[in-house]
């Protein structure tokens, strides 16, 4: 079952690996001990957020703003549902496991014949890479010279590459222009809230633009 | 650094929205799957949300603003050619962090 876990899973293993080591560094060089990382990496074990997260509370956000954030960048959770073949996990405990650790990879990799231990031991395996990447990140982290400043634009980098896979396989231009225009409309009104004036215009839009391609 | 306890809540507070999104849907199945709006917002909001979340990390960094454009410049064009993550996040920020730390 290993075996099999492990053949399943090795692409996904290296692709965390340069991730998770950037997600520790990030951590190493921030305000908060190096060890906070595996704790993130551990409990919360969704990566873009946790990126996102170590902004926030470094930088002194509100217990809600984090609530918002997290909601945001993992809303499109709710759509593997459709496919993820959960109904083959019997058992409670395994079954909390199984949607708790229902990240990106793990709902790429599992296929819908697959067998109980198969897709545990899958979702198991990554968590386990994903912890131990952005470990050794936060404990080699510490070696690089504390004068190397800028490591954050990692967080930016992220979301700038996440955004354009969602463009492309969306071809819609328009949406991210429009984003664009309303974060940073609310940038210059509510410099404070941007998160959320941000997303609550642009949230706004889409479901106006909605509303008028069912009229 | 920040209060112990409040990280602690932080932390809780991430992994139990994460969680809801990712265990609630499948109680829900039958309506999601039927719902228009929800199909929508799962095809037009994720390139939406990412932009603002470019905009607000960039409003956290205080480089100069041309360090700024040519490491936005690097990674999105690596990203259009080679489509891997892991190497735009890499070239991009080692391009921010030379450009920032070179001693002036």
């Amino acid at each position: 079952m290993l075996r099999v876990a492990l053949r399943d899973s090795t692409a996904v293993g290296l692709a965390c690996l340069p991730m998770g080591l950037a997600f520790g560094v990030l951590v190493a060089h921030s305000t908060l001990p190096w060890w906070w990382a595996s704790v993130f990496a551990t409990v919360v074990f969704a990566g873009s957020l946790e990126f996102l997260l170590l902004g926030l509370v470094t930088g002194g956000a509100s217990l809600s703003q984090i609530a918002l954030a997290a909601l945001l960048v993992n809303a499109r959770h709710v759509f593997y549902a459709l496919t993820f073949p959960l109904h083959r996990v019997s058992g409670r405990l395994a079954k909390a496991y199984s949607t708790f650790a229902l990240t990106d990879e793990a709902y790429a990799l599992a296929q819908p014949h697959w067998r109980r231990g198969r897709i545990l031991t899958l979702q198991a395996l990554i968590h386990v890479y994903w912890v131990s990447s952005v470990t050794l990140g936060a404990v080699t982290g510490g070696l690089l010279p504390a004068r190397v400043t800028g490591l954050g634009f990692a967080v930016t980098a992220l979301f700038l590459g996440l955004g354009l896979d969602a463009i492309r396989s969306q071809r819609d231009a328009l949406t991210p222009l429009i984003a664009a225009a309303c974060a940073l409309l609310a940038h210059w009104c509510f410099p404070r809230e941007l998160l959320v004036v941000a997303m609550a215009l642009f949230t706004g839009y889409v479901l106006v633009r909605f509303a008028v391609s069912r009229a | 650094m920040p209060d112990p306890a409040f990280v602690v809540a932080a932390i809780l507070v991430s992994a139990a929205v994460t969680w809801a999104l990712r265990a609630l849907p499948f109680a829900l199945l039958a309506p999601l799957r039927a719902s228009a709006l929800v199909r929508y917002l799962g095809a037009h909001m994720p390139a939406g949300v990412m932009t603002v979340l470019v905009v607000y990390t960039l409003t956290t960094l205080d480089g100069p603003p041309v360090a700024l454009i040519v490491a936005l410049a690097v990674t999105a064009g690596l990203h259009l050619w080679r489509r891997n993550i892991a190497l735009s996040m890499l070239a991009g920020t080692t391009f921010y962090v030379v450009l920032v730390s070179w001693p002036s």
